[in-house]
């Protein structure tokens, strides 16, 4: 099962295994992760599950749809070029490991 | 006539009619029916499948490539037959149409974009609530949902006050659309009468209040992401959309917690668990119940394989409270764990009003809930007719101070 690692903005970690299939978003919300809101349940209409996203896992995500580029305009915290919504990715073989940084604030 | 009922193919066949007044006004038993009997069966009456269960409900909606929505979201088969009326700029395209129509409108209704409107729905709700708990008798489809879901939402898509009643009847003929052409739908389009031009007129740019939802979707005229021509038709479907949904979702709430006061009880002791508590109204009494989908191409589902260009019908109702999915289905239960319900559909066709209704139901439960309001069913309840949404036309209600 792919690992995921939430990086909160206090620098703490917490890591996981889920599923294939499984997003980042739903991952943050099995483990009870704070900084993770998601108001809409993973329909790209609440931008309350902004993350930041390095390197080398950035360049492997699927490219960006145009709502989820409006929805990032939208967030509370500052949007910069690593920002992704986590509820549009999804975890796979190939995202196995994937670091994920919370932003400040969701709302 | 025994040589029209398309064979089978591989999936049990059933001669019921979803759209009979009976099955409308007491869908539950037969949805269990229907799940029971497959994971898609052939409806001999409407030539199409229906999925009743959870799974493939979520696996046709996810997977919009193999369903499309641009052949229409109703019964009728727009690849088939000319449409008969105009349809829907969002809800039934795909992409890339839909795409940049979705961004934008979808950025407009997003939580963010809302919240400077939660402090006027608190005045109103509390408004609403002195009356309530003054008059106490009530029936609460006209003097709570209607009056409170048609005074803060027309007032935040920015149109102006008077004839709002003119916005049920266009909403109940457009939902109504998206099932048969069968009398229920008759009776609306003769509801109609000159409603259709009235609502255009308010959807017009000179009509709409600077700053409101409906202007935004204009000022983004300017900035090339829709036409011109598209931005009253946009604003209309904000109208036709979410207005019916949201007054049904307020009183299937409102008879959901009356009917089991101890998770009601559990809301008032604890504010923070409404968000949650009406997502699970959302699966239980879901307002929104019927739609279809169109298959681009030849598709195995759960066994079976449909042909291209065939209707496939989906009830969000049936799939909220099928067992394979929830325990206890049909218990109201605030605490479950309710994500995953599909009562504001999935995907890129997900309800796109569904933050500004979650909205205006939060904010009304949760002052109900801070000021420690009870609310009883006071007298016989009657469910409207209505081709796909599921809601009260009578509620008598009696609120009190708790």
């Amino acid at each position: 099962m792919p690992k995921v690692t939430f990086v909160a903005h206090d620098g703490s970690k917490t890591s996981v295994d889920e599923p294939d299939g499984v997003s980042v978003m739903q991952a943050a919300q099995n483990a009870g992760i704070g900084g993770i809101v998601a108001e809409c349940g993973g329909s790209m209409m609440c931008a309350t599950c902004h993350v930041y996203v390095a390197e080398p896992w950035l360049s492997k995500l699927p490219a960006m749809t145009a709502t989820e580029s409006e929805m990032l305009t939208m967030t509370v915290s500052e949007r910069r070029g690593t920002s992704r919504l986590s509820c549009q990715i999804v975890l796979g073989a190939a995202l196995d490991g994937i670091t994920v940084e919370l932003p400040e604030k969701q709302i | 006539m025994a040589q029209d009922a398309a064979p089978p193919r591989g999936a049990p066949a059933s001669d019921i009619d979803p759209f009979s007044p009976q099955h409308i006004l007491n869908p539950y038993a037969w949805h269990h029916e229907m799940r029971e009997l497959g994971a898609l069966v052939w409806l001999t009456k409407y030539r199409c499948f229906f999925a009743p269960r959870y799974a493939e409900a979520f696996q046709i909606i996810a997977d919009y490539q193999s369903f499309s929505s641009a052949a229409g979201v109703g019964h009728t088969n727009f690849n088939k037959e000319k449409p008969w009326r105009q349809p829907s700029m969002l809800l039934e395209a795909d992409p890339p149409d839909h795409t940049p129509r979705r961004a934008i409108v979808g950025r407009i209704l997003s939580a963010p974009n809302l919240r400077v409107f939660r402090s006027g729905f608190e005045v109103e709700a509390n408004r609403l609530i002195d009356r309530l708990l003054q008059q106490r008798d009530v029936d609460a489809v006209p003097e709570v949902a209607q009056a409170y879901v048609l005074k803060v939402f027309p007032d935040a898509v920015g149109i102006a006050d008077g004839d709002r009643m003119n916005l049920l009847k266009y909403g109940t003929m457009v939902f109504n659309a998206f099932g048969p052409q069968n009398d229920i739908f008759d009776e609306s389009v003769r509801d109609l009468g000159e409603v259709g031009p009235w609502i255009m007129e308010r959807c017009q740019h000179r009509n709409l209040e600077p700053g409101k939802l409906g202007d935004q979707v204009y000022q983004a005229v300017s900035g090339g992401q829709i036409t011109a021509e598209e931005a009253p038709i946009l604003v209309r479907s904000f109208l036709s959309a979410g207005v019916d949904t949201t007054i049904d979702a307020v009183g299937n709430a409102l008879w959901s917690f009356a009917t089991n006061p101890a998770e009601w009880a559990k809301v008032k002791a604890n504010q923070g668990i409404v968000k949650q508590a009406f997502e699970e109204v959302l699966r239980y009494e879901s307002p929104f119940q019927t739609f279809f989908r169109t298959t681009t191409k030849d598709v195995e589902l759960a066994g079976v394989k449909i042909p291209g260009n065939e209707k496939v019908m989906l009830n969000i109702g049936s799939a909220n409270r099928d067992p394979r999915k929830w325990e206890r289905p049909d218990v109201f239960d605030v605490s479950r764990d309710v994500r995953g319900h599909v009562g504001l559909g999935y995907g890129i066709h997900a309800c796109i009003g569904q933050m500004i209704s979650r909205l205006e139901n939060e904010v009304l439960l949760t002052e109900l809930a801070r000021r420690k309001v009870d609310f009883e069913v006071t007298g016989p309840t009657e469910y409207k007719v209505h081709n796909t949404l599921r809601g009260f036309t009578k509620l008598p209600m009696r609120f009190k101070q708790g």
